[in-house]
């Protein structure tokens, strides 16, 4: 999309299955942080009959439930919408059950290794038994992302493995992150991001927004007065350092 | 017909406590003297430690104090706590009820509770959704209420559909009447098991937890107020008891006013459930619905209160569907609205579910936030384009409203912190 063209299309994926943590709140925090720069934004919600638009310029997909997760697996994988707009280049943030499903595999609610869609290259499996990652998490992103650390609530069993063509989105202060004891949390490669942190992760993190606006719009965007993010931020910050001690 | 137990059941005259065997009673005793120490050290009603005394010493004392009593048990998601009250003032027209009214709903707080029965005919309890099956299962009910299930404190709860799948593979076959509310299909999915169920058309504003078919995964189609799912046959069954608008329908079509002073469509559906339990006993609705009437406030909820010379009317919301329910009953717009909301252990740690709630639907008036996380809660209403004044203390949040009564809405123990204060101003 280029500015002054058309509408920015930002393409919500299954809100009826991978909405379970607040995962709305991305699609308001992009649209929003996009309409106070004059950029003109079309969501489009896909429900899981309907099929994924392959015009669209930033893609979210949520945090779900074991079951709603396998479905929206099975759906997806039948669906070419979401691989065609990757490859031509849009952006893509998937969290938790989707940051999952984006990747080659992961272990469904029936034990069974499921495949994935294959857009990022992470395994995922389930964790240690009787260990479950629940928290506050605080992470140092990729400085060639060039984001201020990320703060969020995780809230999984499983734990992701990063293959060589992806890169670990942040490393962990507090919290487990992708749970593989190496300190990532997340993956990314080209402008496709995956993450387990919930929040919804814009909310403490919205530079993230930006970063997706940026890549998809291909210009720099005009500064926000973030007043309550920041406030919310290191209120946030200070609460898990407090915590870690 | 009052008192009468139901056919078949064999319920006879409650014996009271006096018959429990030798170990029982000295466990009520235990439990007693406990909560007795407990209140007086000033650390609450002392009910959950000393049923917890009390179940060590007994582990059955449960299941032989509701031995005594025809039992009704209450669950769900949102409305319990109300909608235990309001069964309860129904069967008062039938005889003596003991109740957990304080909504201690785990098995310590429900032993206590029955130890207290007297002369009770009748138990009316309300239950936490993870452990119905349990006591549903030591306490022999008559009866079981299922209001409704949602997502609710997930960092620490199971999935919400998991719990449908726990009470449906725990009430199969129960010999207890359901009583279940048609509109939310997890409840429906959990109920169909049984034998025998009274469905009430009890309506659920909240719909994010079932769009696919708890049975087969389908994407569940929602015409007016019918559902069905798209692949199979799971579908809204046809039901007995309805509330339409201000309205109860019972099953023969006689149409009833619900004028509660309980408000919103939440308390009336709770009512309309409530009258279908008093039923199932052979209580006459018209004396059902006379005693729920007079019910003001329960447990502090919807209670009108002063504060600084303001009237404050306090809320409880938990999750997003009771939200939900809560903006529908409010006063309309300018009445201001206070929210408070905290993240601590008993309120669930994320507070990702502040983005479920529509904030919109406050638009237009003067809104006021508080409580531990109130910059989420800041974050959120911002990003939905409202404007708002955030502040530390009860006081200064009141003092920014304008004049006429103050709807105040809180999670628990935002809500419980709030009682205090302000009972601590009245002091």
């Amino acid at each position: 999309m280029t500015i002054g063209m058309s509408k920015l299309r930002l393409v919500w994926i299954y809100p009826d299955l991978l909405s379970t943590y607040g995962d709305q709140g991305n699609a308001l925090i992009v649209e929003r942080r996009a309409r106070l720069r004059g950029i003109d934004v079309e969501r489009v919600d896909v429900r899981s009959d309907q099929a994924v638009p392959t015009s669209g310029d930033i893609y979210l997909i949520g945090g779900g439930e074991d079951r709603p997760q396998r479905l929206a697996a099975e759906r997806l994988r039948k669906d070419p919408g979401l691989g065609q707009a990757v490859s031509r280049g849009a952006t893509l943030l998937a969290v938790c059950a989707g940051y999952q499903i984006i990747g080659h595999e992961f272990v469904d609610d029936l034990d069974r290794v499921e495949p994935g869609l294959g857009l990022l290259d992470v395994k995922s499996g389930r964790g240690p038994v009787g260990r479950r990652c629940v928290g506050e998490v605080l992470a140092d992103v990729d400085p060639q992302l060039g984001l201020q650390p990320l703060s969020g609530f995780e809230n999984h069993q499983g734990v992701t493995h990063l293959g060589a063509g992806a890169k670990p989105l942040a490393r962990v202060t507090a919290g487990f992150g992708n749970g593989t004891g190496d300190g990532t949390e997340g993956a990314w490669s080209g402008r496709v991001l995956g993450t387990y942190l919930h929040g919804p992760v814009m909310s403490r993190n919205p530079g993230l927004a930006d970063l997706l606006l940026t890549w998809a719009t291909g210009v720099p965007l005009t500064p926000l007065e973030d007043r309550w993010h920041e406030q919310l931020r290191s209120e946030r910050l200070r609460a898990v350092r407090a915590q870690a001690g | 017909m009052t008192g009468t137990p139901v056919p078949g059941q064999g319920a006879g005259p409650a014996r009271g406590p006096e018959a429990l065997p030798p170990r029982a009673k000295l466990a009520v005793t235990a439990s007693r003297v406990t909560a007795a120490i407990s209140r007086r050290a000033g650390k609450g009603s002392g009910s959950v430690i000393g049923g917890k005394i009390a179940l060590r010493i007994a582990p059955d004392l449960l299941a032989q104090l509701a031995d005594h009593l025809q039992v009704v048990l209450v669950s769900g998601t949102n409305g319990k706590t109300t909608t235990t009250r309001l069964v309860a003032e129904a069967m008062r027209a039938a005889g003596p009820v003991v109740s957990n009214a304080l909504g201690a709903n785990m098995p310590a707080g429900i032993t206590s509770a029955l130890a207290g029965a007297g002369d009770a005919v009748y138990g009316v309890i309300e239950v936490d959704e993870k452990y119905l099956a349990g006591v549903a299962r030591d306490a022999d009910p008559l009866a079981i209420v299922l209001l409704n299930l949602s997502r609710d404190q997930l960092d620490r709860a199971a999935e919400t559909r998991m719990l449908a799948e726990k009470w449906r593979e725990g009430l199969r076959g129960t010999e207890a009447v359901l009583v279940a509310n048609a509109d939310d299909p997890l409840v429906v999915w959990a109920a169909s098991s049984a034998k025998d169920v009274v469905w009430v058309a009890a309506g659920q504003m909240w719909q994010e937890d079932s769009w696919s078919c708890p049975s087969c995964g389908g994407v569940m189609n929602r015409p007016g107020d019918d559902w069905f799912c798209g692949d199979c046959d799971f579908r809204r069954p046809q039901v007995t008891w309805s509330l339409v608008g201000d309205e109860m329908v019972d099953p023969d079509g006689a149409v009833w006013p619900l004028e509660l002073q309980l408000p919103g469509r939440a308390n009336r559906a709770n009512a309309t459930t409530a009258a279908a339990v008093a039923s199932v006993f052979g209580v006459d609705t018209a004396a059902a619905l006379a005693r729920m009437k007079n019910v003001t406030a329960v447990a502090g909820r919807y209670d009108v209160v002063p504060y600084q010379g303001r009237n404050l009317r306090l809320l409880l919301a938990k999750n997003p569907a009771g939200w939900l329910e809560t903006f529908s009953l409010i006063d309309p717009a300018p009445a201001p609205v206070i929210l408070s909301v905290n993240a601590l252990d008993a309120d669930g740690k994320d507070t990702s579910w502040l983005w479920d709630v529509d904030y919109t639907k406050l638009a237009g008036r003067p809104l006021a936030v508080l409580g531990q996380r109130r910059l989420d809660l800041a974050v959120r209403l911002d990003v939905a384009g409202l404007t708002f004044t955030v502040h530390e203390h009860l006081a200064d949040a009141v003092a920014a409203c304008p004049p006429g009564q103050i709807e105040v809405i809180a999670n628990y123990t935002a809500f419980q912190q709030l009682r205090r204060t302000i009972k601590e101003a009245q002091a």
